[in-house]
């Protein structure tokens, strides 16, 4: 690495507002004006009062400032769903959100998503289906699961269920589970497994 | 990404003061396009007034139709059992947008204001963008436009607008109510979002300051059939190639008392297709007529290097989603 600095203590120092993100002159004299907002978080049950730079997003206050590394960075863009986590219960990609935008919210990570230190029956799914190779999508693809399998249970309709009018608990087919679970991308190409995984875990077999 | 202020805004006034009083605000709820576009550099604001907490988030019945508000989540609005019933063309829309995720976080005036995916437009690294950076050409013209406009575009821009909720609010003639430092007022969603003509800097005919509050859907006939189709190039999350929103009322004889057809993917704006909506009002729906009207309304279409095949695409899609909209049985 450079500079004997590596690259997670740049980056936090960066995403801290310790250093410019941008060297025009302008930018500097905006860093000047900017305040730290307070923000009260909920995180895996534990309360945090923080005082942030607007800038950190939820997943960079995660992963460099709580040291909560099991979401993970993936485009940073909102396309590949690796940092899938749970705001007050429902999916969202962290990267596209800033932390003091979730003042007061309770958010759950991979950490979180099973208390008591045992695995969540879609963890436990996962590893019996072989539904990973590098395990970098992993977390995003266990918290998106965990969502999905109560949002099918609440009867929420997706793109491909037929009758929008029939309400109650929507049947997961493969092609539910697939179309569900499309904002979580795993270039290993491990969707057999993920899909199996899934259902396994919606019929209540895994673990 | 750039410094800039952030304010959380409590009421729908302190909103508007706020920006009022601060040059290069915007408004942010869910952000989920807004701070991506601040990570890219096209969006440099000086204060992001977060207006997620002004109470804006219900869905309730109103003058025969809905009114939903501008902070009700695109997850929300697609779930609700009376969109899910008399607006089903809706919720399909929604659905067919982005990932669980992304809708979970996006709401219903985001969806509106969401800026175009023009590569050209998404990267600073290119010079020319009439939408970034007015008077500095188009990048896209003379690049690669597979996705761009192939109606109503202009030598200035051949972006298209990238929702497909839109897509549904055109072919269901939704108003979009607004607040503002001069008053409120309705926009006719027809009327909302612009062509790129010589402004593209301009996507919309919202006022510098003026505050989405509710998207208004009129009342549907109980008659009403519908019917979303989008082609693109993977079958999820994937933004539209081609889409096609129609809403038919069709006599008991067969005959349509009404036609409403919206294209997405094929302008700077959701594209209400006239054209064909008056051939076909009157008509029973038969293929060939469908067909025929789907050529009169892609007749104007000039396409670009890259784009040529979304002609013939728009018109079998306007065949194939009014054809399923007729078919379907109401109660």
């Amino acid at each position: 690495m450079y500079s004997g600095v590596n690259r997670r203590e740049f980056v936090a120092t960066a995403v801290a507002g310790l250093v410019p993100l941008s060297s025009t002159a302008g930018a500097q004299s905006r860093v000047s004006s900017h305040e730290r907002v307070e923000t009260a978080l909920t995180v895996n049950g534990q309360p945090h009062t923080l005082y942030l730079d607007p800038r950190v997003t939820l997943l960079d206050l995660l992963r460099e400032q709580l040291h909560l590394t099991g979401t993970k960075k993936g485009c940073d863009h909102g396309q590949c769903g690796a940092c899938t986590l749970l705001v007050d219960g429902e999916r969202v990609n962290s990267c596209l959100t800033l932390a003091v935008m979730n003042d007061g919210r309770s958010i759950t990570t991979i950490e979180g998503i099973s208390p008591g230190g045992r695995l969540h029956p879609v963890q436990l799914a996962f590893i019996e289906h072989d539904a990973l190779q590098c395990g970098y999508c992993t977390p995003g693809q266990v918290c998106s699961a965990v969502a999905m399998l109560i949002e099918a249970q609440m009867g929420d309709p997706s793109a491909v269920t037929v009758n929008l009018a029939k309400t109650g608990r929507i049947e997961l087919t493969d092609e539910e589970i697939r179309e569900r679970m499309s904002g979580n991308i795993c270039r290993c190409g491990a969707y057999m497994g993920i899909v199996a995984a899934i259902r396994a875990a919606s019929e209540g077999t895994s673990g | 990404m750039m410094p800039f202020q952030y304010v959380r805004a409590q009421s729908a006034q302190e909103a508007l003061d706020a920006y009022s009083k601060t040059p290069g605000s915007i408004f942010i709820a869910g952000g989920t396009n807004l701070l991506d576009l601040m990570k890219m550099g096209v969006e440099t604001p000086a204060q992001l007034i977060d207006i997620s907490r002004l109470p804006l988030k219900t869905i309730d019945k109103y003058d025969g139709g809905l009114r939903i508000g501008a902070l009700v989540s695109n997850t929300a609005a697609a779930n609700h059992s009376l969109v899910r019933q008399r607006y089903p063309v809706l919720s399909q829309a929604i659905l067919s947008g982005a990932s669980q995720q992304l809708r979970n976080m996006a709401t219903m005036a985001g969806n509106l204001l969401q800026r175009t995916r023009c590569y050209y437009f998404y990267d600073p690294s290119y010079s020319e963008c009439n939408k970034r950076n007015p008077g500095t050409g188009c990048a896209a013209i003379h690049g690669v436009n597979r996705i761009h406009a192939i109606l109503g575009e202009s030598s200035a821009c051949i972006a298209t607008h990238p929702s497909d909720m839109c897509v549904a609010l055109a072919a269901l003639e939704a108003v979009v109510q607004v607040t503002g430092t001069k008053g409120e007022r309705g926009i006719a969603f027809s009327h909302f979002h612009r062509l790129s003509g010589t402004a593209p800097e301009l996507d919309t005919t919202l006022q510098p300051g003026e505050l989405i509050t509710s998207i208004d859907l009129p009342a549907a006939s109980a008659s009403e059939r519908s019917h979303y189709l989008k082609l693109r190039d993977r079958r999820s999350y994937a933004f539209a190639l081609v889409s096609v929103a129609a809403v038919l009322d069709l006599e008991p004889d067969g005959r349509a008392r009404e036609v409403r057809i919206a294209l997405g993917g094929v302008a700077h704006k959701p594209w209400r297709a006239t054209i064909a909506e008056h051939l076909l009002l009157g008509q029973t729906m038969e293929r060939g007529l469908v067909q025929l009207a789907a050529e009169a309304e892609l007749k104007s279409a000039k396409p670009s290097s890259g784009n040529a095949f979304k002609v013939e695409l728009a018109k079998r899609a306007i065949v194939r989603a009014v054809m399923t909209a007729a078919s379907k049985e109401v109660a």
